[in-house]
């Protein structure tokens, strides 16, 4: 059979494969996840790498429970999985509670619906969410940044670079009135989860992906504006109780959820027009979430609210079939 | 960003390989010692031989012919001698053998009958489609149909636009290219004829822009002849399709499930236009076409002008050989081609490629479940959703993938092409076809059937009641004579 497989045609490829995808994703956001380490110091590392050790293996122990080819754990996609969740948790994390909500990514957010391609939300968020609820303390303990000193040629890590003895702080969502300055919004230099923090590096990485036709420019684009609009009425009518435009898009975990979890390809629409209702969903949730919600930050809740309207969303927005409007139709 | 001006949604642009045979001028096959002439048609159609075995055939002459138009005639391609009609394995990739008539050569290359030009201008429409019915023509574009019945149909649907499909989106094939640079003016006296024969206003010449010397000789070959429009289209797999390329030339789309006539449209290949042109001018049978023989394996990949009938191992050899080991040879293009069984196997009229492909070229066998990236979503042509067809295909959901759009696919393989995952949704969907054409061919028989029983019931119930009539007629008539009998006796 499987030769018979290999003899349908079209018998030429463009050379692409899912494994590349998942690594070039990973890539892409490397920067963003090395810039953590540079602010949160050597817990955040720690936390990288419990998540994405217990990614892997619970890949791997899945696969073989299931009597799957287990060299797949290594496929990108587990890789992938424990990146996304350790970025969208604080430095402080311990590496137990890291790995845990990791495993659970995997294990119930992806393995129980029959592995790869087949979960209907985003395992990352599912992990973080269940942290959220299970462990509030420890998933909203934020640290200040301590950024190593480079001076007279030498790197000086400090004792809260190293874990030792860090400075707890608030994140710019909890306390907008402590006013950070658009420098440090978008460098990452300020309290949040470690991965989420340098707006830049997080947005030159998504629009690498676009570059290189990873993802369609769509779900960023309509995440943004969906989150983007309403906070920019809400402010122009009541600055005082609502976040600027500026802030809600460089803060919080916005622009990692633009273009690197929105996007995930298992979980979200399809189509041109289901990925933009999806994107303007996703950015609306978030919006809500943060304005109204009792958590400072709804990234994780909105993407996977609109994850469970993702087949619905295929089901009704499908695209047009080709002469279907065709003016000759009658 | 900038939306780039697509004439349609969806397409790919696959990697083209036309390098490899582009810039090298159409050779001649060395003539073939045998042929082999399939008496079955891609369209099932069956052909009944004119010829005993062992006669002497000369080149041009009419060898089989079938019961309707459906079945285009076939002719010699060569002087020689019918040696037998027998079973020899088919270009279909199952190898199925048909029934074929093997023609010996003698390798005189002179037709078989004085073939004087004539002029187009002084026959009648009827006369022209005639000819090109007499002369055994089909699409060579791939499809194969008819295509005298095609210009019949056109006429009678009074289509006002000849479209002249000079695409060829394939990747590797170059036997349209290289023909529109050789042989524009044949091309284009083929394209006039038709119009005669359409009684069309128009003809529109539609070539992609990667064919730049192909345009410019069409281009001179048009200049004077106002009726003939060029149009230079971008290069976007399937450009080919026909629908595609009736939006991209004239911006009107063609509804699902409907002919391009309905739009007074005809779609033709340029290599049909010059075998009408042959068929016209000089009455000569289609018994040659070009074919490209190309593909990593092949030595010396390039354009030959092949009788139909030969070997593809012939084709192959005259290109030098194989280099390398070849993992896979292809009839047509790498997208829609089939995998041929065997390299003993005969061309036929709709072959326009040979590709001998080498493992690196090749697809690879599915390495990943779907992820549902949508490549194939965006990638489609028809506007379907490919991974969605495919899915249910699998279960066995039919109607499932119909409702997805299985009837409206092309079977154009961009979906698969660019599917990360390399799964083969052409083959489900070719899968989900076959078998909805046998459940529609078995739900035809049974309704032919129930037809055939009603019309039994009938037909007895009618004699009976005959039967029953006649017999009542019969006992009025006796009792009767009876009655009268009895009466007369109690007289007597």
């Amino acid at each position: 059979m499987s030769k018979m497989l290999a003899l349908a045609s079209p018998h030429t490829h463009a050379g692409t494969s899912t494994t590349r995808l998942m690594y070039i994703v990973a890539a892409c956001l490397l920067p963003a996840a090395a810039a953590g380490v540079l602010y949160f110091g050597l817990p955040a590392l720690i936390v990288l790498a419990s998540c994405i050790a217990a990614a892997c293996l619970s890949e791997w122990l899945c696969l073989l429970l299931r009597r799957h080819d287990w060299r797949a754990c290594m496929d990108g996609s587990a890789l992938l999985t424990g990146l996304l969740l350790a970025m969208s948790l604080p430095a402080s994390t311990p590496w137990w509670v890291a790995a845990f909500g990791s495993a659970f990514a995997i294990i119930i957010g992806k393995q129980v619906f029959g592995g790869l391609g087949h979960n209907p939300f985003n395992p990352a968020m599912l992990g973080r969410v269940m942290l959220l609820i299970c462990f509030p303390v420890e998933l909203t303990d934020w640290r200040a940044i301590a950024t190593p000193d480079f001076a007279d040629g030498e790197i000086i890590l400090s004792a809260a670079w190293q874990g030792i003895d860090a400075i707890s702080a608030a994140t710019p969502l909890y306390n907008m009135a402590e006013g950070l300055s658009l420098v440090e919004l978008v460098s990452g230099a300020h309290p949040g989860s470690l991965g989420e923090t340098s707006s830049i590096l997080i947005l030159l990485g998504g629009l690498a992906l676009v570059w290189l036709k990873i993802i369609r420019p769509v779900i960023p684009v309509a995440l943004l504006l969906g989150l983007g609009a309403p906070a920019l009425v809400a402010h122009l009518i009541a600055p005082e109780s609502f976040d600027s435009i500026l802030h809600h898009w460089l803060s919080g975990g916005a622009m990692l959820a633009a273009f690197f979890i929105a996007t995930d390809l298992v979980s979200s629409p399809t189509s041109n027009k289901g990925q933009w209702v999806f994107g303007l969903g996703c950015g609306l949730l978030i919006w809500l979430i943060r304005s109204f919600g009792s958590y400072p930050e709804g990234v994780a809740f909105a993407v996977l609210i609109m994850n469970a309207a993702t087949p619905v969303i295929d089901h009704y927005l499908r695209p047009a079939v080709f002469g279907s409007q065709s003016a000759h139709l009658q | 960003m900038f939306l780039s001006a697509r004439p349609f949604a969806g397409g790919i642009h696959p990697k083209g390989f036309k390098e490899l045979t582009e810039d090298k001028y159409i050779d001649r096959l060395d003539s073939p010692d045998h042929l082999y002439l399939n008496l079955q048609q891609r369209n099932g159609a069956k052909l009944v031989s004119l010829v005993e075995v062992g006669e002497t055939v000369f080149k041009g002459q009419l060898l089989a012919k079938g019961s309707s138009d459906m079945a285009v005639p076939l002719h010699s391609p060569v002087n020689g001698k019918l040696e037998a009609i027998k079973e020899v394995t088919s270009p279909h990739p199952a190898g199925l053998k048909t029934s074929c008539m093997v023609l010996s050569n003698n390798g005189d290359p002179r037709w078989g009958e004085d073939h004087r030009p004539c002029d187009f201008r002084q026959l009648t429409p009827e006369q022209i489609i005639q000819k090109v019915l007499d002369a055994g023509i089909v699409g060579l574009g791939g499809a194969a149909f008819p295509t005298g019945v095609k210009l019949r149909l056109a006429r009678q649907a009074k289509v006002h636009t000849l479209l002249i499909n000079g695409g060829e989106c394939e990747p590797y094939l170059t036997c349209d290219d290289r023909l529109m640079r050789e042989q524009a003016a044949e091309i284009v006296s083929g394209v006039q004829m038709m119009l005669k024969a359409l009684g069309a206003q128009q003809a529109i010449i539609a070539v992609e822009d990667n064919k730049g010397e192909a345009i410019a000789m069409m281009a001179d070959a048009i200049a004077e002849l106002p009726q003939i429009s060029l149009k230079s289209v971008p290069s976007l797999y399937p450009m080919g399709s026909e629908r595609h390329l009736i939006k991209a030339v004239t911006g009107e789309m063609v509804p699902p499930g409907q002919l391009s006539t309905k739009l007074g449209i005809l779609v033709n290949n340029v290599a049909t236009a010059r075998a009408v042109f042959h068929a016209v001018r000089f009455s000569r049978p289609l018994i040659e076409r070009v074919i490209t023989v190309s593909g990593a394996a092949v030595e010396e990949p390039g354009n030959l002008v092949v009788p139909i009938g030969t070997l593809v191992s012939q084709l192959i050899a005259q290109r030098g050989g194989l280099k390398v080991d070849a993992a896979r040879l292809v009839a047509g293009g790498p997208m829609m081609g089939q995998a041929l069984p065997s390299p003993f196997v005969p061309t036929d009229k709709s072959i326009g490629g040979v590709l001998a492909l080498t493992e690196s070229e090749l697809r690879q066998e599915q390495s990943h479940a779907c992820v549902r990236c949508g490549s194939c979503v965006e990638a489609c042509p028809m506007g379907l959703m490919p991974f969605q067809m495919a899915a249910y295909s699998r279960v066995s959901d039919w109607p499932q993938a119909q409702h997805f759009g299985l009837d409206n696919c092309l079977l154009c393989g961009a979906c698969s092409y660019v599917c990360p995952s390399k799964i083969p949704l052409v083959q489900y969907f070719q899968h989900a076809r076959g078998n909805l054409n046998a459940q529609r061919s078995m739900r035809q028989k049974s309704a032919h059937a129930r037809e055939l029983t009603q019309a039994r019931q009938l037909r007895l119930a009618k004699e009976a009641e005959a039967k029953k009539a006649a017999k009542a007629a019969k006992a009025s008539k006796r009792k009767r004579p009876a009655r009268r009998r009895a009466a007369s006796g109690g007289e007597e």
